[in-house]
């Protein structure tokens, strides 16, 4: 599936913990000119267009299984669409 | 013991988990019509033609739902245990950050409890398979929100005042009535039309504002309880601002019918759940001593960066409009704070928290905040305050304060512009008059009138001797007030005991 993705700020806030340090590295490395705003207990990451969060960098990063559903519990708030959330990944756009 | 001689089957991807768990465990009635087992879908003007398009983008099954759920409230619960046995409460930054605490939980867990009934009815009610199981999760999150509120600030209740009897102060106190009618106003709603209100307006458009920098402020002043609540329920709310956010496109789809029904809901909604938020504001600038970000800059972060350049983009394609009052708000954001804090602070002695004058290093915060406005309010304000202080007494406004008809709170905003002339405004329904903080208050009354007038405004109450007897310790039985509850911070039973515990000898017992 192709996301056709609006160029405006998506972005999700995650609780900063020790557990959710893979989490924040792996769509590090996924998004390309990401921003990055830490505030006491969260990270705040927002990117122009859309943003991934892929099963398979967390689980390289984490050294274990982890299912998509597990993003809840990092999660905090975020702003855009969940246009798509499957067994591998995780995708926040607009749709228009 | 039986050996399996077949390969289990390969698993369901999550859509096919989703769509078996969900859309595929309903069945279209034959011995009774849909009018009769959803009566309530109608009424509202909103016309759906297949209820079969609404789909969660979480694809949330009851397994995975619990699972998750679980696995939050036993962190939480670790948390509260490890800060009980750690006499966490000293390590506070000041007993005056508890006030902001005493608001919250005298003020939301009924709330979430109204939300938790409304939800509920919303899962046995929507037509739709997927929209019902979306609400019966959020239903249940919403109780789990109450419960743990409760649970959580339970440990504070032990060494401050104010937090003893917060379900009867939710039901009469002035401030709290404010909370409570927006949530009965809600709840009186037809379904399509809360799910406007609470799905969208307040959990998808507003809670950002409420709970993320509240909650990274009670990481910031030593809360870890409330930190840890907060983000366990946040990490909820994401699925109820899906909710929210698939709810308005669902009816924006559905029906171009729908477009006007459903800008004019956005319309009060947005206006009705801003001004309860606006109790945030005060609380966020004011009753923290350690801030993390003012309410101008949470309010240009969360709403005007994130809603107004985004989400308003994307729903100009079905031909929503930003909600009808926007500009004041953002008119506001400069001196909102300073002005419900005003309020608070003059009437604090017939409220179940304390309040102060910014000391130094508040004042400092401000002026770096509100270069603009706060200037002005302190000499308007807070320097007579102060002399009063100086002069060995405390101002407090001996009389009732007027409330506004439709969000309840005092008078206390000012014109668009001018931030010294009160706002004032009125609408004659059937010969009596009515009066409003604000042109969209006003609106949502001309809007309504015959649900509005029915208000329980507490200040009317008080004067028509419904809430215990004429006179303020008389109200103050009755709200469920104790002696210390309310008043000034400065050698409050709150502020001593603070000292007390903090006094360089250990006392011997
Ligand atoms: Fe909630
Ligand atoms: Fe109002």
């Amino acid at each position: 599936m192709s996301v056709e993705a609006a160029p405006r700020p998506v972005g999700v806030d995650i609780q900063e913990n020790e557990e959710n340090r893979a989490v924040v590295e792996a769509i590090e490395a996924d998004n390309d000119d990401l921003t990055v705003r830490h505030m006491p207990g969260i990270i705040r990451l927002t990117k122009s267009g859309q943003l991934v969060i892929n099963q398979a960098s967390i689980e390289e990063r984490l050294g274990r299984p982890w299912e998509t559903h597990e993003f809840q519990m990092a999660m905090i708030s975020y702003f855009g669409e969940f246009v798509e959330w499957d067994d591998d990944r995780i995708v926040i756009a607009w749709k228009h | 013991m039986t050996v399996p001689t077949q390969k289990p089957a390969r698993k369901l991807s999550m859509q096919q988990r989703y769509s078996a768990l969900t859309h595929d465990l309903d069945w279209d009635p034959t011995y009774v019509t849909e009018e009769e087992i959803y009566p309530y879908t109608t009424f509202e003007g909103i016309k759906v033609h297949d209820w079969s398009k609404w789909e969660d983008p979480f694809r949330l099954t009851v397994e995975a739902y619990n699972k998750y759920q679980a696995e939050k409230d036993r962190r939480l619960y670790a948390v509260l245990d490890g800060f009980a046995q750690s006499q966490g409460q000293l390590g506070l930054t000041e007993a005056r950050y508890m006030n902001a605490m005493k608001i919250f939980l005298q003020g939301i867990p009924s709330g979430e409890y109204q939300a938790h009934r409304n939800f509920s009815h919303l899962a046995r009610y929507f037509n739709g398979p997927g929209a019902r199981f979306a609400s019966l999760c959020q239903s249940l999150d919403e109780l789990r929100h109450a419960q743990t509120e409760v649970h959580t600030l339970s440990h504070y209740n032990k060494f401050f005042g104010g937090m003893h009897d917060w379900s009867r102060m939710s039901d009469r106190v002035w401030y709290l009535s404010v909370p409570k009618s927006f949530f009965d106003d809600a709840g009186t709603a037809g379904p399509f039309e809360w799910l406007i209100a609470i799905g969208f307006s307040f959990e998808y458009l507003l809670t950002n504002l409420l709970f993320v920098p509240f909650m990274s402020g009670a990481a910031f002043n030593g809360d870890l309880p409330t930190m840890t609540f907060g983000f366990s329920a946040q990490s909820d709310e994401s699925r109820h601002m899906t909710l929210g956010l698939e709810g308005i496109k669902f009816m924006l789809e559905q029906d171009e019918d729908n477009l006007p029904i459903v800008q004019a809901w956005l319309d009060k909604w947005f206006w009705r759940g801003y001004r309860l938020i606006s109790l945030v504001a005060g609380m966020m600038d004011y009753m923290l001593p350690k801030r993390v970000m003012s309410w101008k800059e949470a309010f240009e972060l969360y709403f005007e960066e994130q809603m107004l350049n985004g989400l308003f983009k994307d729903l100009e394609y079905y031909g929503i409009k930003p909600p009808r009052h926007v500009q004041w708000a953002i008119d506001e954001k400069e001196i909102l704070s300073h002005q419900v804090y005003w309020v608070l602070y003059q009437y604090s002695h017939a409220a179940a928290f304390t309040t102060t004058i910014p000391d130094a290093e508040d004042q400092a915060w401000l002026e770096e905040a509100y270069p603009d406005t706060w200037p002005v309010f302190k000499s308007v304000v807070w320097d007579k305050a102060q002399r009063v202080v100086d002069s060995g007494e405390r101002y407090f406004n001996p009389g009732l304060p007027q409330l506004c008809q439709v969000c309840q709170i005092p008078m206390g905003f000012t014109e668009p512009g001018n931030p010294l002339v009160q706002c004032q405004r009125h609408s004659i329904y059937e010969g009596e008059r009515y009066d409003f903080c604000s042109d969209g208050c006003q609106w949502i009354f001309d809007r309504e009138p015959e649900k509005y007038v029915q208000a329980w405004l507490p200040v009317h109450q008080i004067y028509q001797g419904n809430c215990g007897g004429p006179t303020l310790p008389d109200v103050a039985v009755w709200y469920g007030l104790e002696p210390g509850d309310g008043g000034e911070y400065i050698g409050s039973m709150d502020h001593q005991d603070w000292l007390a515990w903090h006094a360089p000898t250990i006392k011997e017992g």
